[in-house]
C-alpha cells in the first residue's frame, strides 16, 4: 500500500514534468496566435485584479501595524518603511499573490479544462487533428505566467500604499523618514528577487492548474477533485519553491 | 461578438498597463534612484555645514522644539573645507526663524534615525531663501563616545594606581 503510494508520487512528478515538456514544445507555435493568450491574460489577470488589490491593501496595512509594534520597542520605528517594503517585495507579495492566483484563477482553469475533458471536447479536437495542448492548455499556461508577476507588482505597490496609510496616517511615523528609509534600504536587486520569485510561482501554479484539469477524470466528481488538487499542489509547490529560492538568494 | 472582444482587449490592456505602472513605481521610486518624484510644497531652502553628519539620510525631518518644520533635501561633501553640506527645506509657514539659530544632528532614540534639530537664536533678522545656518553641532558618534568613556576610565585607574 505505502509502496504503491510512493511510486504514485514518482509517477505524478514524472507526468507533470513530461507535460511541462509537451507544453514547452508548443509555446512558440501558440504565440503565433496571441489573441488566445491575450484572452487568458484577461481571464487570469484582469479578473483577479480586485481581489489582489484588496488583499494587498490589507496586507500592507497589517504589516505596518505589526512592524510598528515591534520596531517601536527598539526606538527604530522610522525603519517601518523599509521593513514593510522589503517584507512585501521579497516575501508576502509573491507568495500571497501566487496563493490568491491559485485560488481565484487556477481553480477556474482546472475546472474549465476538466469540463472540456469530461464533455469530450478535448477528444473531439484530437479527432479533428487539432492539438488541444497547443490550443487550450498553452494559452492558459502562458496567460498565467504573464499575469502573476504583473499581479504581484500591483500587490506590492498597493501594499506599500497601505503601509504608508497606516504607518504615516494612523500610528504616526514621519512621512519623510518612512520614504527615505525605504529608498535607502531597498535596492533594485530586492525588486528583481520578488519578480523572479513571482515568475517561478506563476509558472508552478499555472502548470499545476492545467495539468490537473487536463488529466481530470471525465466525471463531475473528477473535475471537482482536480480543482481541489490544483489548490493543494499549487500552495505546497509555491511555499516549497519560496523556501528554496530564498535560501539560494541569501546563500549567494 | 466584436463588443465582447473589445471589452476583453480594453480590460487586458488596462491590466497590463497597471501592472507595468506598478513595476515602474517599484523599480524607480523605491531604490535610491535619481528619477524620484519630488513631493514639494512652498518652502525656504537653507544650507548648514557640519563636521560630521553621521548617517543622516535625505528626507530626514528638520525639527524645532521637537516639531517637524521641514526636511533634508540633500547631503553633499565640500572638498575644500572637508565638511558636509546639508540642504534643508523649511516650510514657508515658518519664515520667522532667527538667522543665528543653530542646527544640530540628533538621534531619535538611542539607535534611531538621525534628524536635524534647530535651536532658536536671538537675532531679529530671519532665515531667508538661500541662507546659511552658521552655528552647527555634529552628530554624536556613539563609538567615539564609548572610546572616550573607556579612555577616561583607564586614565582614572592609572591615576589611582599612582597615588
Amino acid at each position: 500500500m505505502s509502496h504503491s503510494r510512493v511510486t504514485d508520487t514518482f509517477v505524478k512528478i514524472g507526468r507533470v514534468a513530461l507535460f511541462l515538456a509537451r507544453i514547452g514544445g508548443q509555446c512558440l507555435p501558440a504565440l503565433r496566435r496571441p489573441r488566445l493568450v491575450i484572452a487568458q491574460i484577461y481571464n487570469a489577470g484582469a479578473r483577479s485584479l480586485i481581489i489582489v488589490m484588496l488583499c494587498g491593501l490589507f496586507v500592507g496595512m497589517v504589516l505596518a501595524l505589526q512592524g510598528y509594534d515591534l520596531l517601536q520597542r527598539f526606538g527604530s520605528e522610522s525603519a517601518l518603511g523599509s521593513a514593510a517594503a522589503l517584507g512585501l517585495l521579497k516575501e508576502l507579495g509573491p507568495v500571497i499573490t501566487a496563493l490568491l492566483f491559485a485560488g481565484r484563477a487556477g481553480t477556474s482553469l482546472a475546472s474549465e479544462i476538466g469540463l472540456m475533458r469530461a464533455t469530450d471536447q478535448l477528444n473531439a479536437m484530437e479527432m479533428m487533428a487539432v492539438d488541444p495542448v497547443r490550443h487550450v492548455v498553452v494559452p492558459r499556461f502562458l496567460g498565467g505566467i504573464i499575469a502573476v508577476p504583473l499581479l504581484t507588482a500591483i500587490f506590492d505597490a498597493i501594499g506599500i500604499f497601505g503601509a504608508q496609510l497606516v504607518g504615516v496616517g494612523l500610528v504616526g511615523v514621519e512621512s519623510g523618514s518612512f520614504w527615505s528609509q525605504m529608498q535607502s534600504f531597498v535596492t533594485l536587486s530586492d525588486v528583481n528577487q520578488g519578480i523572479i520569485k513571482s515568475l517561478c510561482f506563476g509558472t508552478a501554479c499555472s502548470l499545476m492548474a492545467v495539468y490537473e484539469g487536463f488529466h481530470a477524470e471525465p466525471t463531475a466528481e473528477g473535475v471537482g477533485r482536480a480543482t481541489t488538487r490544483t489548490v493543494v499542489s499549487s500552495a505546497i509547490l509555491t511555499l516549497l519553491l519560496d523556501y528554496m529560492l530564498t535560501a539560494a538568494y541569501l546563500g549567494s | 461578438m466584436s463588443n465582447v472582444n473589445r471589452t476583453l482587449e480594453v480590460g487586458t490592456g488596462l491590466f497590463v498597463l497597471l501592472g507595468f505602472a506598478a513595476l515602474a513605481f517599484l523599480t524607480t521610486q523605491l531604490p535610491g534612484s535619481s528619477l524620484k518624484l519630488k513631493r514639494e510644497g512652498a518652502s525656504i531652502h537653507v544650507t548648514a555645514r557640519f563636521d560630521n553628519v553621521g548617517d543622516l539620510k535625505v528626507g530626514a525631518p528638520v525639527t524645532m522644539a521637537g516639531v517637524r518644520i521641514g526636511r533634508v533635501d540633500a547631503v553633499n561633501f565640500d572638498p575644500g573645507e572637508f565638511k558636509a553640506v546639508v540642504s534643508l527645506s523649511i516650510d514657508r509657514r515658518y519664515d520667522h526663524i532667527p538667522d543665528d539659530s543653530d542646527a544640530a544632528i540628533q538621534t531619535s532614540g538611542l539607535l534611531g534615525a538621525k534628524y536635524v534639530g534647530l535651536g532658536p537664536g536671538g537675532a531679529t533678522t530671519f532665515l531667508a531663501e538661500g541662507g546659511q545656518i552658521q552655528f552647527t553641532q555634529s552628530a554624536i558618534v556613539l563609538e567615539n563616545l564609548v572610546n572616550k568613556l573607556f579612555a577616561g576610565m583607564a586614565g582614572k585607574k592609572d591615576g589611582d594606581a599612582k597615588q
